[in-house]
């Protein structure tokens, strides 16, 4: 196909070398070609074959590794057509016309030959009378970027980069002062023409992002009486935005996610929040924190909210049990499989730890610590995110202090832990102290679970907190 | 001699780096070594692009050193699964990263060196840039047996590679870069280059294994820092010009505007295992369940990273089929990547029955298909 459409090209005489020719004394058959064009109503443009250009080295074939347009995408000049690549060498080949592409001549994994056409492109016809006297194939040597562009009879000198972003700006470059060689309008010169619009300062890259008019004064008034007179007023100056919307499939992650929450839609949930006063285990955790890092692990609050929770739930089994999708059984899992929510640079994950019944809470953090550095590593195994019965998390860490927290199927309950707060508070005397304090929320199915029951066990939790020496009696 | 990036020297630097059409005063002569100060390989990378897309190199060519803490780098065409083995990879916390020049694959440590030859694209020739690394290496140690084969390779003793090359070629500016072994772990170059995965069919560029050697093995006096200032002398010799480095730091934005984007860009997954060609994995994996091994044949094709299509040969009923349906649309379009698919099929088993059995069977089936990642 390659070879046949060379042969009637030169019969054409439609490119006698890389030069455009527009009307050459080939005219009756281009004219031929044009009336073709003109009947059909997309374009009236003629069709420049554009064939592959040295590489170097004396390489005469290449293979073409990736296009980076498809027929029918309009590309400008210097654009990045394709990647070929030669023996070790990978080569960007652009575009040496605007216009739009017509038609590849290859495939990818094709092998390439030199001086053989590469892509059709058609060039708009109107274009094509200016680019008779102007554009002047550049040979590889020339960084001369320039391309002349004619607009209302008026010369304007700009590069394709410069005209791209006039026109994302809605600025018409005859209305641009050109401060270039020849009067060329620079992009600083479209830069400077937008600052003096929204009276902002644009940051140099062309993909500019919202900026918002500047407030007029920003020094605070004396007195009270001249506030009035003095209150900032906005001045509303075009806002300059050319940013584009991007839509991407739901994948990975995400499809997870929406799986699992609109599964969680279906459970009814119960929400009941309370607030803990953690001064005495902010105490215990500071003593017990260097024995804990001499075994070589970081001790955080979670080993011990962990541990309280697992504590609770065996006096409130119903809180680790799982409904059928029939909500005919109940079942009551033996293990205490605690998941703790987790923030990764993709999401959200939710590893537990196995069998907390029967951990200390050493045994607790120091399996945390593998889970998070495995989950900041992105290297969390199945079995770390499978056959958790109970969830905790700890948004607090962010931020935030009481939460609505989702339940995560098959589950039946889970618990927000906020931030832990200074705050004051009463004591038994009446005195305000300083008071360590963390709100909790926990959310419930109410197809199973109670109000009561939630509460209870909030109120055994919370007891185990505050006064972590009650947790000793209970240990198990 | 290294000069230290004072502030004169910034701005010189940075007349220099920005330097355009507008007439330069040459005062650097027709050429500039640079080195860079990091050692991660995505800002060094970065620095290529970012001298390939802005650096005027008709008025003088560059010379850029750089050095990179572990990791593989594949070239730009290269298929990551056929090329290395990503497990030891991650266990190790060795970096992977995709080169923008062609060519095959190679490791890094601080015991390799890169060099990269920036010129105009009338003036790439890469064979001149490697006599001149041998001419350097022959004037250090005139011994050494080393010599520039056709491949653009240089060997030792005419057996042991020592240096490999690729290339990178714009619309005005070009660049060739070639590797250097001093003294890097090749135990642990062997075993990472070394791809576990099976049934791979791709038209992805294939590696060309060959044995290597470092040079402190032929000869146990030499450093990287010799041999660097070696090549140096030799090209700033034949490029007639001053023999100092100038140190650049790639994470200076001032410098080298809009550097760190592409920083990103590199490190991006969509780059290093999204631009791998489209290619196919058939095979069988081997599960032991109960008491026996199932042999499931699995297909699927994967492009831009992505699994396009994806079929798993299960012995009938072994999952209930709207189970294996759930997981096959959950894979399709989702990233060939262990991680994704770990989050992926773990969060698709708390909407399925709650069955001990099933869940162990799912767990088997998808932890060996996470193994092929």
């Amino acid at each position: 196909v390659c070879i046949h459409r060379v042969r009637s090209c030169s019969s054409i005489r439609f490119i006698k070398s890389k030069y455009v020719c527009v009307f050459d004394k080939s005219a009756l058959k281009f004219s031929h070609q044009q009336r073709l064009f003109r009947t059909s109503a997309v374009s009236c443009g003629q069709i420049v074959q554009f064939k592959l250009s040295d590489i170097g080295e004396g390489i005469t074939e290449v293979t073409v590794k990736e296009w980076y347009i498809k027929e029918g995408d309009s590309v400008s000049q210097f654009d990045s057509i394709c990647e070929v690549q030669s023996d070790k060498a990978s080569v960007t080949i652009t575009s040496r016309y605007d216009g739009v592409i017509r038609k590849l001549h290859y495939s990818i994994d094709d092998i390439a030959f030199v001086g053989k056409p590469l892509v059709d492109i058609e060039i708009d016809a109107s274009k094509g009378v200016a680019s008779e006297e102007d554009v002047v194939e550049t040979p590889p040597m020339s960084h001369d970027e320039h391309t002349h562009q004619e607009i209302k009879g008026h010369k304007t000198l700009a590069t394709p980069a410069v005209r791209r972003l006039a026109m994302e700006n809605n600025i018409k470059l005859s209305e641009v002062v050109g401060t270039g060689k020849d009067n060329r309008i620079l992009k600083e010169d479209i830069l400077n023409y937008l600052a003096k619009q929204t009276g902002a300062i644009l940051p140099p890259s062309p993909k500019a992002e919202i900026i918002p008019p500047l407030p007029k004064s920003e020094t605070v008034p004396a007195a009270p009486k001249d506030k009035a007179r003095k209150i900032p007023v906005p001045v509303s100056r075009p806002i300059v935005f050319s940013g584009k919307d991007k839509t991407e499939p739901v994948t990975g992650f995400q499809k997870a996610m929406v799986k699992t929450m609109s599964a969680a839609l279906k459970i009814p949930h119960f929400g009941y929040c309370d607030e803990i006063d953690l001064t005495q285990l902010v105490q215990l955790r500071e003593e017990l924190k260097p024995l804990a890092e001499s075994r070589g692990v970081k001790l955080s609050f979670m080993p011990f909210f962990i541990k309280a929770a697992s504590l609770g739930l065996l006096q409130y089994p119903i809180l680790n049990a799982s409904l059928d999708e029939n909500c005919q059984n109940v079942t009551y899992k033996a293990s205490h499989n605690i998941g703790v929510a987790m923030d990764t640079g993709q999401g959200l994950i939710v590893p537990n730890v196995k069998n907390v019944q029967v951990c200390s809470v050493f045994d607790i953090a120091s399996e945390l610590n593998r889970l998070q550095s495995l989950g900041s590593a992105g290297q969390l195994g199945t079995s770390d995110l499978t056959g958790g019965t109970f969830t905790l998390s700890n948004i607090g860490t962010i931020g935030g202090t009481y939460a609505k927290p989702v339940i995560l199927p098959p589950e039946v309950a889970i618990g927000a832990l906020g931030k832990i707060q200074v705050l004051p508070r009463y004591n038994g005397k009446g005195e305000v102290v300083k008071a360590q304090i963390m709100n909790v929320s926990w959310s419930a199915d109410h197809r199973i679970i109670d109000g009561a029951t939630m509460a209870r066990f909030s109120n055994l939790w919370k007891s185990y907190l505050e006064n972590p020496a009650s947790m000793l009696l209970d240990l198990k | 001699m290294v000069l230290q990036p004072s502030l004169k020297n910034c701005l010189w630097l940075s007349c220099i780096l920005r330097t355009t059409k507008a007439g330069f005063r040459n005062t650097a002569g027709g050429a500039l070594i640079i080195q860079s100060v990091s050692n991660d390989v995505y800002q060094n990378l970065a620095v290529e692009d970012w001298i390939h897309d802005h650096m005027d190199l008709e008025k003088r060519q560059v010379l850029f050193l750089w050095r990179n803490s572990p990791a593989v780098v594949i070239g730009r065409h290269q298929n990551p699964w056929q090329e290395c083995n990503l497990r030891l990879l991650r266990q190790k916390n060795i970096k992977l990263a995709r080169r923008r020049s062609g060519g095959g694959t190679v490791y890094h440590d601080l015991g390799n060196i890169n060099l990269t030859f920036f010129t105009t694209r009338k003036k790439y020739e890469r064979m001149e840039n490697l006599k001149l690394v041998v001419k350097a290496l022959k004037a250090l140690r005139p011994q050494l047996n080393v010599h520039v084969t056709d491949r653009y390779d240089i060997l030792l003793d005419r057996h042991y590679k020592i240096s490999g090359t690729a290339a990178k070629l714009g619309r005005t500016s070009a660049y060739h870069h070639c590797t250097l072994l001093c003294n890097a772990d090749k135990f642990v170059l062997s075993s990472v280059l070394k791809s576990p995965y099976k049934g791979l069919k791709s038209n992805a560029t294939p590696s060309v294994p060959a044995s290597v050697k470092n040079l402190f093995e032929e000869d146990p006096s030499l450093t990287s820092e010799m041999l660097l200032d070696a090549i140096v002398k030799e090209y700033a010799t034949q490029h007639q010009i001053e023999h100092h480095i100038t140190l650049i730091n790639p994470a200076d934005e001032t410098l080298l505007p809009g550097i760190n984007n592409k920083t990103k860009e590199l490190q991006a997954w969509e780059w290093v295992y999204g631009k791998t060609p489209k290619f196919s994995i058939s095979t069988c994996l081997n599960m032991a369940y109960k008491d026996s091994v199932l042999d499931v044949k699995v297909n699927m094709d994967v492009k831009h990273g992505r699994i396009e299509v994806c079929n798993i040969d299960l012995p009938e009923q072994w999952l209930p089929p709207a189970l294996y349906s759930k997981l096959v649309k959950g894979l399709t379009g989702s990233k060939f990547c262990p991680n994704e698919t770990t989050t992926l099929v773990t969060t698709l088993l708390r909407v399925c029955p709650q069955d001990d059995e099933l869940h162990s069977r799912w767990n088997l089936l998808c932890e060996n298909m996470i193994m092929l990642m």
